[in-house]
Order: C-alpha cells, then sequence, then structure tokens
C-alpha cells in the first residue's frame, strides 16, 4: 500500500529542524565527509549534531535516514563502516546505500536497521532490485529517474520491496552512481568522494555584456546571456560547441528541476511508497517551500480533494521545470 | 578567477565613491562593529562550517547602496566595516546583489541557488569560500536581521519592518 510518505532534505541542522515542521514523513541526511554524495563546504552534520537532530525529529514522529550513499575506494572502507555504526548508536531509523560491501557489513552489524537502496546503485530492473533484497534485506529503492509510470507500476508487481521516487529537484540523472565527467576535470569522484563539480573547483566569470561563464577546473562549461536565466556548474548540463553546432547546445542535460507535482496520483495508484524531495545542498528558504507544497498537496490526494498545487518556478534550476522520463522517453 | 569588467547589468546602482559615499561609510562603522561582534558572540557554530575560510576576505556588495561591505570572519577578530567601492580591499570573494535580496538570504528567506539562477544574485571569487558562508550562515536558528534591528530598539525594528515591505512590494512587481 502506498503511504505516499514525504522523504526531505536536510543538509544542516537547522534545514532538518526546518523540513521536520513543515511536515516531512522523513528526512535525510549525512556526515561531513565522503561517505554520501553531497560531501560539500560547509554542509552535513558532526555525529553530535546528528545526535540532537534525531532527539528533535524523533520527538515530532518523523524518520532520519542517514545517506551513506557513495562507493569506498579500495583499503578505505573504514570509513563507511564507522559511520555507519555511528548512525546505529545516534538510533536513525534507515540507512541509504549504494556499496554492496556497505550493504552487507549493515545487514550483518545492524540487521535491525531498516536498508534503503540509493538511487546511485542504479537497480531499475526487478531482477537487480530483488537481488539487492535477497541478499541484504533492501527495504526499500529510490528508483533511477530514467523510468516511466507504466514501468514503475510493473517494476512493483515484481518486487519485495518498497518504491521511492524523486518528485522534486535536481534533474541531474545521466547513469546514476556511474557518473565520472567531474572525475576527468577535477579528479574527485562524485561516487567515490561524493563531490559532483566541487566548489574549490568552480569559478563564475562576468563580462562587459553582462553575460557570465562557469568554469569548471578551468574548463569553460557554459556562458550564460546578460537575460538568461543559469544552472548549476555540472558537466552534464553545460552547452558546448562543436563542429557542427558551432552556437553551443546542451549535449546531454540542461539546466532544469525535475518536478512531479501533477504526477503525483499516478505515482502513487503506481504503488510508489515514498517521495523524495532533492536538495541537500539548498537552503532552509527552498526546504521550508518545497516541503510545505508538496505536505499540502499530498494530504490533499490522501483526503480525496483535488491537489493544490503552489507553483515551485522560482526554486527550479534554470527557472525551468519538466517531468522528465515519468512522462515520456522522449524527454530530451 | 576573472573579473573582466564592472557590473553593467544591476540596474540603479549608485557610485559607492567619492565624497558621499565616504560620509555613508563613517555613519554606519559604529553599528557594523556592533552587529559583527554580537553575531559572533551569539552564533559561534558558524565559524566551524566556514572552516579553512574563517580568515577570508569576503566583499558583500549591495548594488544600491553608496558602499560595499567587507567581511572577515575570523573568529579572533571579526572585521564587518564599510568601504568605498573605489577603496574596497582586495577579496577572496565577492558576492553582489541588491541590499534587501542579500538580507534575506542572511536570513534564510530566501534560496540562495534560487537567486543564482534567476542571476540576482552574482558570486566572483573563491567559490568554495562563498558555498561555506551560505551554509554557516543557513545554520543559524532564528533571524540574523531582527537580531541586529533589536540592538537599536523600537526604531530598528521599525526600519527592518520597513526594508521587509520594500522587499516584499518590489518582489510583487517583478
Amino acid at each position: 500500500m502506498s503511504l505516499a510518505e514525504l522523504i526531505c532534505p536536510a543538509g544542516t541542522p537547522a534545514a532538518l529542524r526546518t523540513a521536520v515542521d513543515a511536515g516531512a514523513d522523513a528526512v535525510y541526511c549525512g556526515f561531513q565527509d565522503a561517505t554520501n554524495a553531497r560531501n560539500f563546504p560547509g554542509l552535513n552534520f558532526t555525529p553530535e549534531e546528528l545526535a540532537a537532530s534525531v532527539a528533535y525529529a524523533h520527538d515530532k514522529g518523523t524518520k532520519v535516514l542517514l545517506a551513506l550513499n557513495t562507493y569506498p575506494p579500495a583499503g578505505k572502507v573504514d570509513l563507511w563502516r564507522q559511520a555507519a555504526d555511528t548512525g546505529a548508536r545516534l538510533g536513525v531509523d534507515a540507512f541509504i546505500v549504494a556499496d554492496m560491501g556497505v550493504a552487507d557489513y549493515i545487514a550483518r552489524t545492524h540487521p535491525g536497521i531498516r536498508l534503503h537502496l540509493s538511487v546511485q546503485a542504479a537497480a531499475s530492473s526487478p531482477e537487480a532490485i530483488r537481488y539487492y533484497c535477497e541478499n541484504f534485506g533492501v527495504k526499500r529503492v529510490v528508483l533511477p529517474r530514467i523510468l516511466t509510470i507504466p514501468e514503475i507500476r510493473q517494476i512493483k508487481r515484481e518486487i519485495p520491496c518498497e518504491i521511492e521516487t524523486f518528485i522534486f529537484g535536481n534533474h541531474g540523472l545521466m547513469v546514476e552512481g556511474r557518473c565520472s565527467l567531474t572525475n576527468y576535470l577535477t579528479g574527485q569522484s562524485t561516487n567515490m568522494d561524493g563531490v559532483c563539480s566541487p566548489a574549490s573547483e568552480v569559478d563564475y566569470a562576468r563580462h562587459a555584456d553582462g553575460s557570465m561563464s562557469s568554469q569548471l577546473a578551468g574548463f569553460t562549461i557554459d556562458c550564460f546571456g546578460a537575460e538568461e536565466k543559469a544552472g548549476y556548474p555540472t558537466i552534464c548540463k553545460g552547452r558546448y560547441t562543436a563542429p557542427h553546432r558551432p552556437d553551443g547546445y546542451y549535449a546531454f542535460e540542461e539546466p532544469i528541476s525535475l518536478n512531479l507535482s501533477r504526477l503525483l496520483p499516478e505515482l502513487i495508484e503506481a504503488g510508489v511508497h515514498a517521495f523524495k524531495i532533492e536538495g541537500r545542498q539548498r537552503s532552509k528558504s527552498y526546504v521550508r517551500g518545497v516541503v510545505r507544497a508538496f505536505r499540502a498537496a499530498v494530504d490533499d490526494i490522501k483526503a480525496g480533494r483535488e491537489a493544490k498545487i503552489a507553483d515551485l518556478i522560482a526554486l527550479t534550476e534554470g527557472q525551468k521545470q519538466t517531468q522528465g522520463a515519468f512522462e515520456t522517453k522522449k524527454w530530451r | 578567477m576573472t573579473e573582466s569588467s564592472p557590473v553593467t547589468f544591476f540596474p540603479a546602482r549608485l557610485p559607492g565613491s567619492g565624497l558621499a559615499s565616504r560620509l555613508a561609510c563613517l555613519a554606519v562603522q559604529p553599528i557594523l562593529l556592533r552587529v559583527v561582534r554580537r553575531i559572533a558572540a551569539r552564533h559561534p557554530s558558524i565559524f566551524a562550517r566556514l572552516g579553512p575560510h574563517q580568515t577570508t576576505d569576503f566583499l558583500i556588495d549591495p548594488v544600491e547602496l553608496p558602499f560595499a561591505l567587507h567581511l572577515r570572519p575570523d573568529p579572533a577578530a571579526p572585521i564587518l566595516r564599510a568601504v568605498p567601492r573605489d577603496k574596497a580591499p582586495r577579496a577572496g570573494a565577492t558576492i553582489r546583489g541588491r541590499f534587501l535580496l542579500l538580507l534575506e538570504l542572511v536570513d534564510a528567506e530566501e534560496d540562495g541557488d534560487a537567486a543564482f539562477f534567476s542571476r540576482d544574485l552574482e558570486v566572483t571569487g573563491d567559490t568554495e569560500a562563498v558555498v561555506r558562508l551560505r551554509n554557516a550562515l543557513d545554520d543559524v536558528d532564528g533571524s540574523i536581521a531582527e537580531e541586529t534591528a533589536a540592538m537599536f530598539g523600537a526604531p530598528g525594528r521599525a526600519v527592518l519592518a520597513r526594508l521587509r515591505r520594500a522587499y516584499a512590494n518590489d518582489m510583487h512587481r517583478r
């Protein structure tokens, strides 16, 4: 049965409290290290902060999910094991994992705590998902953002666990958990260091005509005109020139955000158990606005009312939104 | 970081140099000193999130004010001072936007990424320093602007309320 739980981002303790107060059913967060895929400067939680945050969330009936969703490089797995042990000690309600070794460690060491399979595992077939369920006791899979709703409905019939889908936020999908674009330019890994386009490698340059170019590790990846909206400085959303496209074009994705607010009833009907809002790197203002909007929409749907969908375009990347593959495989 | 020209696309920008700017700087300086010391004392957690950028010089540039602000968030000796734009120190990072937007960002009433996407906020220099400052301020509970206004009693609160009404009206018109 779909409970349409709202799974909300928290990059700081204040954002966590904001999400809880705005109506999150669960909040996901990470430590200040490479064990999670938002290992950004000044973001995330110390163990002490997580302890206080778990207490705050639990007091209000909200679950806390700890993201350990990066891949340990050979010989460095202890950092992930210690993070899991700390999370278990602090009373988190579930771990979000991508790596089989991390999943195996938690399944053996902390069998009483739920395992959720991160989108970073890119498990998109019933066979792959069942493998994680059967071998590690995974209770929920976060599906990659490449599936249509009919495909999700079909997968639900063939797996023994809950489904969570993204409903709002960043739409940088590629092959999730296997993107190495940042590595090529910076030497740092999205999947092992938890940094996509590390801020230390990002530069913005503005020009006399009001345009602004964004660079990663010295490579220009886009140039926004004076009146043009901007996006994140990620390679997958870069605009490039080529011999046959001298004016530049978005070769992979484009600056745009996912917004499935109008598809919520269909997703619930398809058997989606939980809705995930992306954005641990975003502000309390974003968390407050987006969580409130989806809390109201989900409550309307559960009560049999037509959902009032708040306008969230101002919070989207490039001030553009899409329903992506959930609507059609031809979204690009 | 390159900065190939002065800002040309923020509207209604005041010169930020000359005698008027210097007088304005002198007028606000005692207030800024009190503000930064108070915030540093009440919110020490900010400094942990700043990490190595506690000694970075930030230039906060509210485009419609006749001066910029120089911030060095050093817990041992925090600096917040008004500077004429032609006398601004060499900054590790510059954050530029309308004053009221910057005020709302400090209080997490607006989202920094959204302001960046809409081009209302401009960042140059050390991006990591800016990200750390943003995350540090975002983890503060309550309103830094209101704390600051409260330092000056009823007149301070009235000024803040008026500024916020002006910002709301401005956003409504856009």
